[in-house]
């Protein structure tokens, strides 16, 4: 099986010091592999509140700028009107040079620890490009991403926790098949 | 408080999440993540890629995410426009060409609730779609917020073609997938 790992995200030695033995599944490391950063954890570390404040927030965004409607996604794929091209033209702008000032001048989280950035690994690209195909085709059907599903939950759509299931078992589905997809 | 927020507001406010989870506690935007955390705390079979301590690496996520449902809560129902969205006329008439005529809500009433679950236009947008979300999203390594807000923020190829397949796909769907399912 193709090992779909960077090379440079080797396991380290976790807190109790012994190298997990998991070392060449494709999973052995998730927090590096597929979550990205080694990120902060204790004392400093922000408790689950202050994420879970945060998400209060970008669901109120969400909502109230309507891209979580599956109206205005019809409209985007259609051409038909600016507001979700406004959104991504002022959130990607934001959002890169946030990120980027963060990286290169402030380089620090709030707790200190140093912020780092493990690149995502290229390979032959084909899964973002059929990956993200796929993606697509269910975003212009139910009309969400997988942070709108979550805030019509909320603002009262009660029939999404049918999709909201339906993709974890898609999510399992991937699980299932991806040391026979290509990567 | 009522009234939706225009794309100048909601964008660069959508934008500051990626660098504010950065700065937090070094952890990377992106909620599609949560649908392996979900599939990992369940298990329904030792499959690998789930094969993680789930409350560790996802814990802080599943948090942010039970935020973006109260979030939906405040802003789409304390807080709800009472208007339908206001979307182009052009998508109204694309829309009602292809059977929708109740535009109140986020979401047309006419796919999305209990009732289409059991005809194939709800089943193909509700449960087809979900699917595609979570498989395609899980393939990708990541969704809208993963890829297209934080990857592209830290400037990575992958999510540049991810970006793009996205979208590509959005446009199969809008155009072959959504008339399908309303028909």
């Amino acid at each position: 099986m193709m090992d779909l790992r960077h090379p440079d995200r080797r396991r380290e030695a976790p807190e109790g010091g012994a190298i997990n033995e998991t070392e060449d599944r494709p999973t052995s490391r998730p927090s590096a592999e597929m979550f990205g950063t080694e990120p902060s954890r204790g004392a400093h570390a922000p408790g689950l509140w202050v994420y879970l404040l945060v998400g209060v927030a970008f669901g109120i965004v969400l909502t109230k700028s309507e891209v979580i409607s599956w109206f205005r996604i019809q409209e985007m794929f259609r051409f038909q009107g600016f507001h979700m091209f406004g959104v991504f033209a002022t959130a990607l702008p934001t959002a890169t040079i946030g990120v980027q000032l963060l990286k290169r001048r402030w380089r620090r989280t709030l707790g200190g620890d140093p912020i780092a950035i493990p690149p995502k690994h290229l390979g032959k690209g084909v899964r973002y490009a059929v990956g993200g195909t796929i993606f697509g085709l269910g975003w212009a059907l139910t009309g969400a991403c997988p942070g709108p599903l979550f805030a019509l939950l909320g603002s009262g759509v009660g029939v999404i926790v049918v999709a909201i299931a339906s993709a974890m078992l898609g999510t399992w589905t991937y699980g299932l098949l991806r040391s026979r997809l290509p990567h | 408080m009522f009234h939706p927020w225009p794309w100048y507001v909601a964008g660069p406010l959508i934008g500051l999440f990626a660098p504010l989870l950065l700065w937090l506690g070094n952890r990377l935007f992106g909620v599609s993540s949560n649908l392996r955390h979900l599939c990992a705390a369940i298990q329904p079979r030792r499959i690998p890629y789930f094969g993680y301590d789930w409350r560790r690496e996802g814990g802080w996520n599943l948090a942010f995410v039970a935020g973006i449902v109260i979030g939906g809560i405040l802003a789409g129902v304390v807080f709800r426009n009472p208007e339908p969205v206001a979307i182009a006329a052009s998508t109204r008439a694309s829309l009602g060409a292809l059977g929708i005529h109740d535009f109140t809500g986020l979401v047309p009433r006419e796919l999305f609730s209990w009732r289409m679950l059991t005809t194939p236009g709800g089943l193909i947008a509700i449960v087809g779609g979900g699917f595609l979300v979570g498989f395609g999203t899980a393939y990708a390594g990541g969704c809208t917020s993963g890829h297209g807000i934080s990857g592209v923020a830290n400037l990575e190829v992958p999510s540049f073609i991810a970006l793009a397949a996205f979208f590509a796909g959005g446009l199969l769907g809008t155009f072959f997938l959504v008339p399908l399912a309303l028909r």
